[in-house]
């Protein structure tokens, strides 16, 4: 789950690390209002999950109220990347010297937190690691003990921070790390932390990506996840409320399976049959028939789809829950809306296959001939 | 023979008197392995499936000399059930549990290492040797005893695999999910170096998917310290990039890496035929044996 910016900006500065002062805003009028009392010149910032807002023409910095009106009339509704735009953070802009990149996440290959620093902020950061990786510096941190105030220091001397500034960043290093294993982050980020011409350290930008699995013990994120839900695709709405991890692909073969390798293999397969895949859809382990009916919802829901095979190979999850979902969610229609295709294999599959009502779908025995199956019936639809 | 499990291991369930639990523990009885003892806190006394529960790993694995353990715990509680299955101690953890926040893994794995115990997963299917015990939740029918050993990051895809191995008349020795959390307990370079030092082991299938390194360090491993022979498979060519991959994630090691393209060419060039499909990779493991 990721925050907006302008909820990071409130967790990061509740923790005490510095944010310019900043208002957020639904409509022009209370852009420009924020504007005046903030004091010119203010950055207007679009408040979706869409990387490089710059660029896209989300972010418009204004020196008095008449640019202010028009640049909060253009980001206001505009689509960006497949977002509609509902909210700006209107914000001080911040006169700067210096720009800084701080970041705290987990890395995987070494099972260890790490905390990262580097002079080379404002840009893509990603770049810079490809081009240059020594460009930043890395500490791992023992999550036994957590960062020791040493491993901050080094970090940031690592870096080639000045040194006037060190002692301030290595705090905000201190704080995010701090943060971050306290809210059971995955990746928090501060770029820009901008340098002032007075040597004070500030955080222009935020990103504050939190572990799904760890939500139930992070009640106020919760709640800023339900309030942030403003920005959200009617698809992705669907999905966050049946609780599947689902991606929206371009194709028109709709893809139902367990486990997150076998739906990818499953995907891999359609496409090695000729076809495309309109979505990743894993509806987990365990799955018992209402989440199997929900998961037909979501798939028929999405217009693009011409065709759906459903790939379950079972071990937690029941062949007999599976094949009492599908009849359930298609029972309720007098004509099936897109032809679906079953293969169900693994524990209880030969219960489901005896509950499964055939008159409703095509039951395939095998990965391969089902994914050759749904991808004829979609190439059907679309001659 | 096996790696890890076979038919001498000493079970213990925590998480027995839970519905997946329950349901498991009955399914692991019937493949055939030695189930000895439930551990669930304030449950000690009871009994789930003829199997004495105990208030506590410690106890269990003094009274019934249990060796192995299996985390049926739901995942708010989940870490701390491996920090106790580490501390009673035990040779051998598998955490079945979907969902284990990432930072409880990550000091879970910090404490295993200071110890002997082998911790496989979490959110992974379990192992089985086949025709001897199975630990988890594999469906032990689509399996044969053998001789190829099967390591994956994904338990349908296992599923698949196995499934069409069998089919073919190839039986395993060993199959392991190691699970497809960020932070895991037994990586695919642990699981390749106990295949290869088990001389019942003639060929081992490696099923790695999109994300992280694992794979590319795998390839190295194989490059340099193997001798069975390994056929790979990868999933999630046609997955859209960057989806799940977290914005810092990506720079911990600079891009370029963790795509199925990256893994494959790194299996490859380290002699590892890589299957377009579950079908391939048997094909592919025939030629190799």
């Amino acid at each position: 789950m990721r925050l907006h910016e302008y909820q990071a900006k409130q967790v990061f500065s509740d923790a005490g690390i510095p944010t310019p002062a900043s208002e957020l805003a639904g409509t022009v009028d209370e852009a420009v209002a924020a504007a005046e009392e903030i004091g010119y010149p203010v950055a207007i910032k679009a408040q979706v999950h869409v990387g490089g807002r710059g660029k896209a023409g989300g972010i418009e910095l204004v020196d008095d109220k008449a640019e202010a009106e028009e640049a909060a009339d253009d980001i206001l509704g505009m689509d960006l990347k497949g977002y509609t735009v509902d909210r700006v953070l209107v914000e001080e802009a911040v006169d700067f010297e210096n720009e800084l990149y701080v970041g705290v996440t987990m890395d995987r290959g070494e099972g260890k937190p790490v905390a990262m620093v580097s002079t080379r902020g404002g840009v893509n950061i990603e770049e810079v690691a490809e081009e240059d990786p020594d460009a930043i510096a890395r500490e791992h941190i023992d999550p036994a003990f957590g960062m020791h105030p040493y491993q901050a220091r080094k970090a940031v001397y690592d870096a080639g921070v000045d040194r006037e500034i060190a002692g301030d960043v290595a705090s905000v290093l201190t704080t995010l790390y701090q943060l971050w294993d306290d809210r059971d982050g995955a990746d928090a980020e501060i770029n820009p932390l901008m340098v002032t011409s007075d040597d004070d350290v500030i955080a222009a930008d935020a990103v504050f990506n939190v572990d799904e699995d760890a939500m139930f013990r992070q009640p106020e994120l919760q709640e800023m996840e339900e309030e942030g839900e403003f920005a959200e695709s009617e698809l992705e709405r669907k999905a966050d409320e049946y609780g599947f991890d689902y991606v929206r692909l371009s194709g028109n073969v709709g893809i139902i399976g367990n486990g997150a390798g076998l739906v990818m293999t499953t995907l891999d397969l359609v496409d090695y049959y000729g076809g495309e895949p309109a979505n990743f859809l894993d509806v987990g382990g365990g799955a018992k028939a209402d989440r199997i009916a929900n998961a037909l919802d979501m798939v028929f829901s999405d217009e693009n789809v011409d065709s759906v095979v459903f790939n379950i190979f079972g071990g937690i999850t029941r062949g007999d829950e599976v094949a009492k979902g599908i009849n359930q969610a298609l029972e309720q229609f007098d004509e099936i809306p897109k032809p679906v295709v079953v293969r169900l294999a693994g524990t209880n599959a030969t219960e489901g296959m005896e509950i499964l009502n055939e008159d409703l779908v095509t039951v395939e025995e095998t990965l391969e001939s089902a994914v050759q199956r749904a991808v004829d019936y979609a190439e059907e639809v679309e001659a | 023979m096996s790696v890890l499990v076979d038919e001498d291991s000493r079970v213990v369930v925590q998480g027995i008197t839970g519905g997946e639990g329950k349901f498991h523990t009955e399914q692991m009885i019937e493949y055939g392995t030695n189930v000895v003892a439930g551990a669930v806190p304030g449950k000690g006394g009871q009994e789930v499936a003829g199997v004495p529960v105990y208030d506590t790993v410690a106890q269990a694995a003094e009274a019934e000399d249990a060796d192995t353990s299996v985390v049926f715990v739901p995942p708010a509680f989940a870490g701390d059930a491996c920090f106790e299955a580490l501390d009673a101690p035990l040779d051998l953890v598998v955490a079945i549990t979907e969902g284990i926040p990432t930072q409880d893994m990550a000091r879970v794995k910090r404490a295993e290492e200071e110890t002997d115990t082998h911790l496989v997963g979490p959110n992974c299917p379990g192992l089985i040797t086949p025709g001897e015990a199975k630990l988890g939740i594999l469906p032990g029918n689509i399996f044969e005893a053998g001789r190829v050993g099967l390591v994956s990051r994904s338990g349908t895809l296992t599923y698949q695999v196995v499934d069409s191995l069998t089919q073919r008349g190839i039986g395993q020795s060993t199959a392991i999910g190691i699970g497809g959390d960020p932070i895991i307990g037994t990586s695919f370079i642990e699981a390749l170096s106990l295949f290869e030092d088990d001389p019942d082991t003639d060929a081992v299938v490696m099923c790695g998917e999109i994300g992280g390194e694992d794979e590319e360090q795998a390839a190295a491993f194989i490059d340099e310290h193997m001798s069975t022979p390994v056929a790979g498979f990868i999933a999630g060519r046609t997955a859209p990039p960057g989806k799940r991959m977290g914005h810092a994630g990506a720079i911990v090691s600079g891009s370029g890496t963790g795509t199925a393209q990256s893994k494959i060419d790194a299996l490859e060039s380290a002699g590892v035929p890589v299957g377009d499909t579950p079908e391939e990779v048997v094909d592919n493991v025939e030629d190799l044996l």
